[in-house]
């Protein structure tokens, strides 16, 4: 990639977009079109972008295969400990109500964890995947 | 207009699809298929699901399509050309076309506001919404509280499938 100027520099300049926007789309799910899935999906393919520029062996530096397969089960047990929050709390499993000082609080609360989960779940997916290929190309 | 626009999407997928069956070159197979997934999710905005027509056109004409490059790193780009002609499968896909075809005249009409489907649970989610939830994104307040525990089966598929690709395809 070292003789595609063009390609690396527009790839630099949308890799922090694309992350953010990621992270919009992510916490303004309650307001708009978005979410979870969205939202996992985009913030990987701005690490996608990093890869493929800049190479897997800095791409692993920043986001360790480990770290990113932890990612993948935290996700959902984020999501399952809401539940089990609230029930920990006296209400059934997945009542946001009393997660907060009134329920629709409570809601505001558990939707925003939840969507977390998501997306958190979603991400570190798509980042095992790209990593999995990948690999095979190096060993290939 | 509207009937213009749907008319061309479904003509254009149709066009599409027959196309990514007909090509040999993995290479145009899989922009193809980046590109029904656009017009699949340009025809769900027709259709008022921008939450789906998001997804859709994120995950099947981003990230599938960069997947699937990467797989043709590794396999190549020239398919095989298929060894048997295939009139009896054509033969069976078109009769169940035609069936489903005509099971769809007796469906009520598309979108009707007094169709069976809008009458029970969908009316409390829309009118309870704002003072139940307080989100004013309808499709994230049914996703993510009314429907929470499909959605966590959703996000446990989505786990699975990770566990699955690292079964298959990690190198050690």
């Amino acid at each position: 990639m070292r003789h595609h100027l063009v390609l690396r520099v527009v790839g630099k300049l949308l890799v922090a977009p694309i992350l953010l926007f990621g992270l919009y789309v992510q916490f303004h799910g309650d307001y708009g079109p978005g979410g979870g899935f969205q939202a996992g999906v985009i913030f990987a393919s701005g690490f996608f972008l990093c890869g493929l520029i800049f190479g897997l062996e800095r791409l692993q530096r920043v986001l360790p295969e480990a770290m990113v397969r932890n990612l993948v089960a935290l996700g959902v047990l984020l999501f399952a400990g809401v539940g089990v929050a609230a029930m920990i709390l006296g209400a059934n499993f997945l009542d946001y109500d009393v997660l907060g000082g009134t329920p629709v609080a409570g809601q505001h609360v558990g939707i925003l964890l939840v969507e977390l989960g998501v997306g958190i779940s979603v991400f570190g997916v798509m980042m095992t995947a790209f990593y999995a290929f990948a690999a095979r190309w190096a060993g290939a | 207009m509207d009937t213009f626009i749907d008319v061309a999407l479904l003509a254009l997928l149709a066009v599409t699809a027959y196309a990514i069956v007909r090509l040999h070159d993995m290479l145009a197979v899989v922009m193809l298929s980046g590109i029904y997934s656009l017009l699949s999710a340009a025809l769900f905005v027709v259709l008022d699901a921008v939450d789906v027509a998001f997804t859709e056109a994120a995950v099947g004409a981003g990230v599938s399509t960069l997947l699937l490059l990467a797989t043709l790193g590794l396999v190549g780009r020239e398919a095989r050309p298929p060894e048997h002609r295939a009139w009896l499968p054509l033969a069976v896909v078109i009769v169940t076309g035609l069936a489903l075809v005509y099971g769809t005249y007796d469906m009520p009409p598309f979108g009707a506001a007094d169709n069976p489907v809008q009458q029970h649970v969908a009316p409390h989610y829309l009118e309870h919404t704002a003072t139940e939830i307080g989100v004013p994104n309808v499709v994230t307040a049914v996703l993510a509280s009314y429907r929470g525990y499909d959605t966590l089966g959703e996000v446990s598929v989505v786990f699975t499938a990770g566990v699955g690709v690292l079964l298959l395809l990690r190198r050690r």
